[in-house]
């Protein structure tokens, strides 16, 4: 069964901001991008991703472990999943966490930084919003690609 | 639940991290426990043996970088042996082959410390 170009999936999961549920999330993206026709390289660089992007919430956004949540919403559709991470943290500077060079920050020994480095590196399309205090939202996607050509995806 | 362990040995001067599961931001401060405690009792000459690592996220990464300047500032090293391609790959792209010594095995690490 092929997916119609207007037919879309979508998951949602609202989680507490806890280092201990990383697993659980990336449990869960892994699944979804599996069942939906990743292959593994693709599921290990979608699940790495993600689990980065939440860290930096749980690390960042709320300093540390709190009562807060992470909103956590999955959108399939023919040629892509979209993942979108929401919290209503601290927010940044997006100009300056997109600018960073990553070798002189290595160079200079920094320990963090590089969770948002990996996100750029796995994913086809990475995009931070801040509203500082409000909302922060980091949207990610993955074509289905074979080939080096984006592909429709084909139900398993 | 028990995803992230560490096992340690001695051989000769050289300190051998055997770490399994896996190693996330959760997880991330259990190694670096067990580095502080090293680093704390003057040892300074760490391998970290992966071959049983399944995960690793930049949690794991920034554990060695906490430490690193330090421990050659002491004449020491962590050296990193023993990664599968996924997790190379993760060390790989943030550039650490360039500033880090990662070797196929654990005798390669133990001889690069001996020399």
């Amino acid at each position: 069964m092929k997916i119609l170009k207007k037919q879309k999936e979508k998951f949602q999961l609202k989680i507490p901001s806890k280092t201990d549920n990383l697993e659980l999330i990336r449990t869960m993206i892994a699944h979804i991008a599996k069942t939906v026709g990743f292959d593994e390289d693709d599921v290990n660089k979608i699940e790495l991703a993600v689990d980065e992007a939440c860290a930096n919430v749980i690390k960042h956004a709320y300093y540390k472990d709190t009562k807060d949540s992470i909103d956590l919403i999955v959108e399939i559709d023919y040629k892509k999943l979209t993942v979108i991470i929401t919290d209503q943290g601290i927010g940044f500077d997006v100009k300056n966490i997109l600018n960073r060079d990553i070798k002189n920050y290595l160079a200079q020994m920094k320990v963090g930084g590089l969770g948002i480095h990996l996100m750029k590196a796995l994913m086809d399309e990475v995009e931070f919003k801040s509203k500082p205090g409000i909302k922060t939202e980091v949207k990610m996607v993955k074509y289905f690609v074979k080939d080096g050509k984006v592909e429709n995806r084909v139900e398993k | 639940m028990d995803s992230f362990e560490v096992t340690k040995r001695e051989q000769g001067n050289i300190n051998i991290l055997n770490i399994k599961g896996y190693l996330d931001a959760h997880t991330a401060p259990q190694l670096e426990e067990e580095i502080q405690k090293l680093v704390d009792d003057g040892k300074y000459h760490i391998l970290v043996n992966f071959s049983e690592l399944a995960y690793i996220s930049s949690a794991g990464l920034g554990v060695f970088m906490g430490f690193i300047e330090n421990i050659r500032n002491n004449n020491g090293d962590i050296k990193l042996s023993n990664m599968n391609p996924k997790i190379y790959r993760v060390f790989d792209l943030l550039g650490f082959p360039e500033l880090y010594d990662i070797v196929e095995n654990e005798q390669d690490a133990i001889d690069k410390f001996n020399n």
